[in-house]
């Protein structure tokens, strides 16, 4: 068991160090061009001043709140977006007559860029939870959408005949049949859908919101405080990419299991 | 109450409604089945023009034909997979419904679900409602029969094409089908292997006498498992067969494929594969095929 597990272990530890070495050079370019005196504190702080911020704005307490809250929004939106995504994309996956019905408008909405959304939600819903969760909801809806109902359509018909040929139809044959052939590009889909979802929460919380990682962002850049700016953004990529390593372990599994 | 009536712990076996739901695949009633002037056309080309064919309950007939000759539609036209354009198709009697639970079909691909273990892929041809115990029992019966019983936790891409070929018979078999439909199911496999299968096949038929409707486009394999192979032509080509009159042809050219000869192939099963009333009859079909036998002086294989 041990030598099985040697090998591939150091190897990851490679992939590991090769990954580090990217980030690191950058780190290290950065913190020579910040004390190099080239450039002021607001338009590069060095990365002491950004650790400084983080430890700061922790301190009083807004750096969980704004994490915490931002997570929130983004998991309560990404979950009914990617709900409301698979039942849709079932209807439109499943049926000629309701693909006919929906496809056009959804794609029309979905052209629609994130940020056009931000006014008329405001309107409706003022500013608020509510309007923030929407937008979210939207950014996940359409990659979740289109990946179900896409791959619905592409099931092989060949095992659609098998299953109603033993007597299979219905919610039966989906279970049976239909589910378990999509259940890979769903969850993909799904993976979609999360990045999509950070993305229109940022959207959401530059305009019109009195906390998280977006107002962080706008907030500090209109009273220049550039580490904030950093922290935030630094925030974003840690917290996205965190997601995506759980979707993708997901990904993996289902993967393993149903292809 | 004295104890009169040894209960043995085992005999929990409460009498299920239907009889097809037994435990073992040997109970499978076999069903008689009949074609009355069947005919399918798909827009304006007809495949099947007026096929009239009666089989009787465990018989086993093979369909030869021509490739594109409707021999696949025939059999989906009787499993409720395709509807007729026109005319009439029963077993036992009655008229065929969709997806007809009294049929099972052994498709040309295995079509495996690749997700599911082979076990798991022959238990989705078991009749609905049976308790889970009786349902285990059953599917490794059914392994068991085909050979798959070592196999039985593997996935249909771990596995060959024969084997997974079995698997899709076992998964037929699972529906205790009173006729079973099968469509070239031996055809991509190699030639040893498909052998095999064959004699598989009859086992299987001799532990549970189902009717069987084999399409293939082996003239061998038709005789070999054939108590009748019926060969499907265009309507010229039909000869010793009762067509009474000439129907009006009122569409020109393709008027779609009709049963041009039935034969009854002499021997028990199985049947020696060296017959020389075989080997006639195998020239015989084959011309019936337009095959150039090349019977004369030098024997050569004949083209696939």
């Amino acid at each position: 068991m041990a030598t099985d597990l040697t090998r591939p272990l150091s190897r990851r530890w490679g992939r590991a160090a090769v990954a580090a070495v990217l980030p690191v050079a950058v780190l290290v370019a950065w913190q020579l061009l910040s004390t190099s005196g080239l450039f002021t504190i607001t338009q590069l702080p060095s990365p002491e001043l950004v650790w400084q911020a983080a430890l700061d704005l922790g301190r009083r307490g807004l750096l969980g709140q704004y994490v915490a809250i931002s997570t929130q929004r983004v998991l309560i939106g990404f979950a009914a977006g990617a709900a409301l995504g698979i039942v849709l994309g079932a209807f439109v996956g499943l049926s000629r007559f309701w693909a006919a019905f929906f496809s056009f408008t959804l794609a029309s909405i979905r052209a629609v860029p994130s940020l056009a959304w931000v006014p008329l939600l405001i309107i409706w819903f003022h500013i608020g939870e509510a309007e923030k969760v929407i937008l979210v909801a939207i950014g996940a809806f359409f990659p979740v959408y289109t990946t179900v109902a896409g791959s619905l359509r592409h099931v092989d018909p060949h095992l659609i005949e098998a299953g109603r040929a033993y007597g299979y139809s219905g919610a039966r044959l989906f279970g049976a049949v239909q589910l378990p052939a999509v259940l890979p590009s769903v969850v993909s889909g799904l993976r979609l859908a999360l990045a999509q979802a950070w993305l229109f929460l940022v959207a959401a919380e530059l305009l019109g919101a009195s906390m998280g990682l977006g107002y962080l962002l706008t907030q500090s850049q209109q009273v220049g405080r550039t580490d904030q700016t950093f922290l935030a953004i630094f925030l974003l990529a840690i917290l996205g990419s965190v997601s995506d390593l759980v979707v993708g372990l997901v990904s993996r599994v289902a993967t393993r299991r149903w292809s | 109450m004295p104890p009169t009536v040894p209960t043995t712990p085992t005999t929990r076996l409460t009498p299920l409604t239907s009889g097809r739901a037994a435990p073992s695949p040997a109970v499978a009633t076999a069903l008689p089945l009949a074609f009355e002037q069947v005919t399918r056309s798909y827009g304006g080309r007809t495949v099947l023009g007026g096929i009239d064919l009666e089989v009787a309950a465990g018989e086993i007939v093979t369909i030869l034909g021509p490739s594109g000759g409707g021999k696949s539609t025939l059999l989906r036209i009787l499993g409720g997979l395709d509807r007729p354009s026109g005319g009439r198709v029963s077993i036992a009697g009655s008229p065929v419904a969709p997806y007809d639970p009294r049929c099972a079909i052994g498709f040309q691909e295995p079509r495996l679900l690749p997700w599911r273990t082979l076990a798991q892929n022959v238990a989705l041809g078991l009749p609905r409602g049976l308790a889970k115990t009786d349902a285990a029992q059953r599917v490794s019966h059914l392994l068991e029969l085909v050979g798959l019983t070592h196999a039985a936790e593997q996935r249909p891409r771990e596995v060959s094409g024969g084997m997974a070929q079995r698997a899709s018979l076992a998964r037929a078999l699972a529906r205790n089908p009173g006729v079973l439909l099968l469509d070239e199911p031996f055809g991509a496999l190699d030639a040893l292997t498909r052998l095999k299968m064959q004699d598989l096949l009859l086992d299987v038929h001799a532990n549970a006498p189902t009717t069987v409707l084999l399409v293939t486009h082996d003239v061998d394999e038709a005789l070999q498992l054939g108590d009748r192979v019926v060969l499907l032509g265009s309507r010229g080509d039909s000869r010793s067969d009762s067509r009474e009159g000439s129907r009006d042809e009122s569409d020109e050219g393709q008027d779609g494929t009709v049963v041009a000869r039935v034969v009854a192939v002499p021997g028990e099963r199985p049947r020696d594969r060296g017959d020389a009333r075989l080997a006639h009859l195998r020239a015989e079909l084959l011309a019936g095929l337009g095959i150039d036998t090349h019977r004369n002086p030098p024997q050569r294989n004949p083209p696939q």
